[in-house]
């Protein structure tokens, strides 16, 4: 049952819609007539791997049948995801694109570091590819794992316009395996993505079929009595957000591809008893974020966005958009196994089976339970957040992400001296209540320095505050009196020009070991098109993120965090960073508009960065979706505590009402696009990088 | 005029206001780039043929849409049915709006028209300037017109606040005046209270004040009237939803007296059965 604008008759016992499984590819291969009746399944072209350093491209329309409806997909080379591209390390490779299609196209190679002009991102490296036109592309790869490629032109990458890309090592791959496959994942509809995105501007939660109901309302009070609930429920109400919002797409329209298949095509990977196989996974989805899991293997992952990592073996990962993991299992039964990536928010999976014969398959799982949103994800929860944003204090080898499982429910703020409360008038921030508090639970720590007075260069006298209706700041008289010299709006190089966003250049903590800077919201985060900020963001780093908090107490699973990632090989840029850059990630959901600092693509200016200098980029989540957020050009190098170690990465997972930190060298000249890699958010949260 | 005439009227093409926001779509200048200059080897192959597209539904693309992903600023379109519905006692309503635009400016168009007895008692049509100007409210400035069937029609400035009220209440207050320095306020807010995912009940409540007497309209000052209704949906799909419901209507005060005056009741309940959609 899919959506199209027809208004469509559904029975109520399908009310609370299954996302489309899909139609069994098989079917045509044993010899069922294709084509003539649009309900029969029909094989979808499956992707072949391409090897060598020269290849020929073709972009093109391709009828495809995920859902028993025939649709049209922009594929490449005539299959949904597009040839595996095999290359080497070391090479030069040749790429001649050729757009068979009515409008533009590009090909973004999604993680690899090369010259801007090849980059494919039209209007920043190149004019784009046009009807009938070849675009040349060529350059030498320095790198080696495992990546992708995607359109860069309007929303394609929806539609089908998407591949693998596996780059062998010139020296010999640390990862030794017997086996070794692609598994792509991706989100199919068979709507226009146009379509969807106008229905999103329209009406924000129009796929959220997971929307608070009276029942759930009724189930709350009975457990929490009315005014526990009442009080619960506050701050959602008064913020007019809702908890349930965690994916913008969902299931409701899409149905899940792994390399191509849907659930019920069932991609099918063989390996032999004893076996190493490596799995690659690569998330070409436009929207969907996936949980990944093997029930009854564990997954040794020893690759990140194409870097090899040190071995960490978990039960279950969490890939964002356009993330890349590498993991190695090694079955010791003769049997077979479900690769199982359920949707962020539950609403759909991809599944295929690593079996030893291709009629053995494994038990598909049920979905785990569906998240909700807390205050946490609202950046408004004390019990993660990081206090060492207040500069007075070094708290910057404090992990207080560790400090989930403590019960904070109770706070009573007694042992905590110094601190003056009294003058926050917090109530506007929606009901934050936190008159119960204790933090007489919080043990050794010492709070009693806290001097409101210090968080220095928080000037707010700019902000335009007529949109907040009520929120009082008048009380905050400490924060202003500080020194305001502590950062700067234009990257303290005023030769670089242009409003850029916060940038601090003093009292930075040392590579490796992430922000202390305070959060700072500009101006132009009090407009109409920014919902909420987060005032006390927590540190994105230690925690699973929403939905797999849990997982370890709850099934016994271990989650991979960004904290578990230390790169194989030691840092190659051992340098500290001389500026940080704070960049807000935000957005109004009700109008479905989506912006960096409150400001939208078409407003921004680029920021600059001088060749070579070396800065850290800290981003501010300020709403409650999950965004990976994508730098061309350039590594993103984690800072996950160990400066020895650092993790280097394209995509960055940016956690609802979280922040977390990396490191950039700016060593590419040009001009590199900088964006939420989720497709409908693209429009607004993106940014130019220019390195000059 | 008739109701058919009106909807025409209201689903009336594209306002200049919203072509503002057409216009800031990013457009780098690419000549005055040496990195993206001319990177177009394909020079060699045969002239660039037009390919066309496919007429399949997922591949809708319509002319006004950019090619580059980033500078995707679209203007759109909603029409929004709230209320078509058949009342008892012959009586019927739509009420509607239709807007254009994009993330701040926006035309936008609503509409009321209330029959009972088979006549048509109330049919006006707004035509505003709508803005954002907070993450939940836009404000609205145009003009009202009301089509009178035993009078001379009426017009009205209109300055009106739009938006989504705390606790998620769909709020629209409107100050009016007219022609000849009259005065009309009214409220309107709505709720929906979702049973399941495709089972919504929506209150929804209207309150009306004027400044003045008026006999011709048969309105006194002060509050006017009150209309609340209660209508259970079934949402097919989010944009198709058919409904029952029931509406009470109220008169207060000098209106109320007019209303005696004709011989009419003050109040009255009607079921109502319709059909709630957007597109």
């Amino acid at each position: 049952m899919n959506r199209t604008r027809e208004p469509q008759i559904a029975l109520p016992a399908l009310s609370r819609r299954r996302f489309v499984t899909g139609v069994a590819a098989g079917a045509a291969l044993l010899g069922m007539p294709a084509g003539a009746n649009s309900a029969v399944p029909r094989a979808n072209p499956t992707p072949q791997t391409l090897r060598g350093n020269q290849f020929d491209l073709h972009v093109n329309y391709q009828p495809v049948n995920f859902t028993g409806r025939e649709r049209t997909a922009v594929a490449t080379n005539g299959s949904v995801p597009g040839p595996i591209l095999r290359w080497k390390e070391g090479e030069t490779v040749t790429l001649n694109v050729t757009n068979h299609l009515a409008h533009d196209t590009s090909i973004h190679w999604h993680g690899i570091i090369l010259p801007t002009g090849m980059d494919g991102v039209p209007g920043l490296s190149f004019n784009g590819i046009r009807p009938g036109e070849t675009f040349t592309y060529q350059f030498e790869l320095n790198q080696s794992g495992t990546y992708w490629y995607h359109s860069h032109s309007d929303f394609q990458e929806q539609q089908g316009h998407y591949g693998s890309i596996v780059i062998d090592p010139a020296e010999p791959d640390p990862v030794a395996c017997d086996r070794d496959y692609v598994v792509i994942l991706s989100d199919w509809s068979d709507e226009s993505p146009h379509d969807i995105y106008a229905k999103l501007k329209k009406e924000g939660h129009y796929y959220n079929r997971r929307r608070r109901t009276a029942g759930d309302l009724w189930d709350e009070i009975r457990q929490k009595g009315v005014a526990q609930t009442w009080q619960d429920r506050k701050m959602w109400n008064e913020m007019r957000m809702s908890d349930r919002d965690i994916s913008d797409v969902t299931g409701y329209t899409y149905t899940y591809l792994m390399n191509g298949q849907t659930p019920d095509g069932n991609w099918m990977a063989q390996f032999k008893r004893g076996e190493k196989v490596r799995l690659r996974f690569i998330n070409g989805s436009a929207m969907s974020i996936f949980d990944i899991r093997i029930p009854g293997l564990k997954m040794t992952v020893v690759a990140s966005d194409g870097q090899n990592i040190e071995p960490v073996t978990v039960d279950e990962f969490r890939i964002g958009v356009a993330e890349t993991y590498d993991v190695v299992v090694e079955p010791v039964d003769d049997r077979a196994y479900t690769l199982f990536a359920q949707t962020i928010d539950r609403s759909g999976f991809a599944r295929g089976t690593l079996t030893p014969h291709p009629e053995l398959r494994a038990e598909v799982p049920a979905m785990d339970y569906a998240p909700v949103l807390t205050h946490r994800d609202m950046g408004m929860d004390h019990s993660g957040h990081n206090m060492g944003g207040m500069s007075g204090m070094d708290h910057s080898d404090h992990d207080m992400g560790n400090m989930g499982g403590m019960d904070h429910s109770d706070h009573d703020m007694g042992n905590m001296g110094g601190m003056d409360h009294s003058g926050h008038d917090m109530g506007s921030m929606g009901g934050m209540d936190h008159s119960g508090h204790d933090m007489g639970s919080m043990g050794g720590m010492d709070h009693s320095g806290h001097d409101m007075g210090s968080m220095g260069g928080m000037d707010h006298s700019g902000h335009d505050m007529s949109s907040m209706s009520g929120m009082d700041h008048s009380q905050h008289a400490g924060m202003q009196s500080g020194n305001a010299g502590q950062y700067s709006l234009h990257g303290g190089r005023p030769e670089l020009g242009g409003m850029q966003g916060v940038w601090f250049t003093d009292g930075l903590v040392r590579a490796g070991h992430g922000s202390n800077s305070p959060i700072v919201h500009l101006p132009s985060e009090y407009r109409y098109g920014v919902d909420m900020r987060s005032e006390m963001p927590g540190n994105g780093l230690n925690d699973p993120g929403i939905g797999l908090r849990d997982h370890d107490t709850r099934y016994g699973r271990r989650v991979l965090t960004y904290a578990d990632i230390r790169n194989l090989t030691p840092t190659i840029d051992r340098r500290e960073p001389t500026r940080e850059l704070q960049l807000h990630l935000t957005g109004n959901m009700h109008r479905y508009m989506w912006s960096m600092d409150g400001i939208k693509f078409n407003d921004a200016e680029p920021l600059m960065l001088k060749y070579g200098e070396r800065i850290r980029i800290t981003l501010v989540n300020d709403t409650m979706m999950t965004h990976p957020i994508h730098l061309h050009g350039m590594w993103s190098e984690l800072e996950t505590g160990d400066s020895e170690y650092i993790p280097r990465k394209h995509t960055i997972i940016v956690q609802p009402g979280s922040k977390i930190s990396y490191l950039v060298t700016a060593d590419a000249y040009g001009r590199w696009a900088y964006h939420c890699h989720l497709l409908y958010h693209m429009p607004g949260m993106f940014r130019e990088v220019r390195v000059v | 005029m008739n109701r058919k005439t009106l909807l025409a009227l209201t689903l009336a093409a594209p306002l200049a206001h919203a072509a503002e926001e057409s216009h800031t779509q990013h457009t780098h200048s690419m000549q005055d780039d040496e990195h993206a200059a001319h990177q177009h080897m394909g020079h060699g192959y045969p002239a660039p043929q037009e390919a066309s597209a496919p007429a399949a539904p997922n591949l809708r693309h319509a002319p006004n849409e950019p090619d580059h992903v980033m500078d995707h600023e679209v203007l759109l379109t909603k029409v929004t049915i709230d209320q078509l519905e058949a009342r008892e006692n012959d009586g019927g309503a739509l009420e509607g709006s239709v807007w254009f635009g994009g993330d701040k400016h926006k035309a936008w168009f609503k509409t009321e028209v209330e029959r009972a007895e088979g006549e048509t008692e109330k049919a006006e049509l707004q035509a505003l300037y709508s803005r954002a100007i907070a993450p939940y409210w836009d404000l609205q400035m145009g003009v009202r017109h009301d089509f009178e069937l035993e009078s001379d029609s009426r017009n009205w400035g209109v300055l009106a606040l739009n938006g989504l009220a705390p606790y998620f209440f769909e709020v629209d207050t409107s100050l009016f005046v007219g022609e000849d320095g009259d005065t009309a306020l009214r409220l309107e807010a709505e709720y929906e209270l979702l049973f399941t995912q495709q089972w919504i009940l929506s209150p929804e409540i209207e309150v009306n004040f004027f400044g003045q007497n008026t006999p011709e309209t048969h309105t006194g000052s002060g509050l006017s009237d009150v209309e609340a209704g209660l209508r259970l949906r079934y949402e097919f799909t989010p944009q198709f939803a058919p409904y029952i419901g029931v509406n009470y209507e109220k008169k207060f005060g000098n209106t109320a007296d007019f209303a005696r005056d004709d011989g009419e009741a003050t109040s009255e309940t009607t079921w109502v059965i319709g059909l709630h959609a957007w597109f």
